[in-house]
């Protein structure tokens, strides 16, 4: 794979098949946490760097030691656990190196972890077959991806305060609504292709 | 409180209430027909009721720092065993994209859980407890999948239900269809309940 078929390859993860709402839903949930946006972006660029960091961990443990033992099953396992064995120095790191940020961000470290987890086991699917960097550039596209979602819809949340819905809705109901209707967006762009 | 108790407020309150929405939301996935979603519904009662057995069981074993890395191997042990018999008995099923993905979520869920419950509670309340949880999600993501199996696809456990000029509506097996259908379902029990109270 050359630099462009990567460069398309990131594009295409965040844009197009953004794994929030084109692949697995199972994200959104998690994006509900959150107040403002600046909290919002943090959370994601945490998870995108402990995606990017766990992906190039668990691919050579996938190649050096699983393939060679006929223990592909145990690849989901892997990367999840690698995934929770990274976010402790994470957090650490970003709370010794950038404390003001860490505190204002409110960054939770249970937080991050499931939605590691979750995107993780995600990109793991898509990303079966592909080399080592397709597979790094996946996982950082999965993780930023992610992050527009939650950008997206933290900002809406905002607007959402201000405007008038049937009772039965509040809470949950609007919020999903909302990511369906965003998804539904995102299926717009679904036919295009980078390269 | 008594076993029964333990299991009809769990129900009860796992339903009305959408604190569900975790697992739900993680089971968007795997919720495009009813098939899917009763063997989706299955796997998960029966990882929460496990999990919930061993993180109580090890509550007590476990030094409370590593009590986190320890559940996290108890837990994903045990999706993974649940995903190799799904893809034993099921393999069209487990080869579908994102099958395990719900399967991992749904996981974390039962780690907060595990980490709210278990250690207070000895292990067979908290058996108890997975398994009224597991069943609410089940009867919940069943409704789910049947209503977008039907609207999705004009069938339902893949018998057709109308005649051949019944124009599916593709929106709703896609992940958008799914949040929208949970969405509006919430919302339909979040209505019955505010009708109830006085």
């Amino acid at each position: 794979m050359n630099f462009a078929e990567l460069i398309g390859l990131a594009a295409g993860t965040i844009l197009l098949e953004n794994f929030i709402f084109a692949k697995h839903p199972s994200g959104a949930f998690f994006l509900k946490t959150n107040e403002n946006m600046k909290t919002a972006a943090g959370v994601g660029l945490a998870v995108t760097l402990v995606m990017g960091l766990s992906s190039v961990i668990s691919f050579p443990a996938a190649v050096f030691f699983l393939t060679p033992l006929h223990l592909e099953y145990l690849e989901p396992a892997v990367s999840v656990l690698a995934i929770a064995a990274l976010v402790y120095p994470t957090e650490t790191l970003l709370r010794k190196a950038i404390p003001a940020l860490y505190t204002s961000l409110g960054i939770t470290l249970p937080h991050i972890a499931v939605n590691c987890a979750v995107l993780g086991a995600a990109a793991l699917v898509c990303r079966n077959g592909y080399g080592f960097m397709a597979s790094a550039v996946t996982s950082v596209g999965a993780g930023l991806g992610y992050t527009l979602a939650l950008v997206l819809l933290t900002g809406i949340r905002g607007r959402l305060a201000f405007s008038d819905y049937p009772k039965a809705f509040e809470g949950a109901p609007i919020f999903l609504v909302t990511a369906g209707v965003l998804a539904l967006c995102f299926m717009g762009v679904s036919g295009l292709r980078f390269w | 409180m008594k076993p029964q108790a333990i299991l009809t407020s769990g129900l009860a309150s796992q339903i009305l209430i959408p604190v569900q929405l975790l697992g739900l939301c993680s089971a968007l996935a795997a919720s495009a027909s009813l098939q899917n979603g009763a063997v989706m519904g299955a796997a998960v009662t029966g990882v929460l009721v496990l999990s919930n057995l061993l993180t109580s069981l090890l509550g007590n074993l476990v030094d409370g720092r590593i009590r986190l890395a320890a559940y996290t191997v108890v837990i994903i042990g045990i999706v993974s065993a649940a995903g190799l018999i799904i893809r034993a008995y099921l393999p069209a099923l487990a080869d579908s994209p994102g099958f395990f993905v719900p399967l991992v979520a749904v996981g974390c869920l039962v780690f907060f859980q595990a980490d709210a419950l278990s250690l207070k509670i000895a292990p067979l309340p908290s058996v108890l407890d997975g398994l009224a949880t597991g069943l609410a999600f089940t009867l919940v993501l069943c409704v789910l999948s049947a209503v977008r199996e039907i609207l999705g696809t004009g069938a339902l456990w893949n018998l057709p239900l109308f005649g051949e000029s019944f124009q599916p509506a593709l929106l709703m097996v896609t992940p958008a269809g799914g949040l929208l259908t949970l969405g509006f379902l919430i919302a339909a029990i979040q209505h019955i309940g505010r009708r109830k109270e006085p």
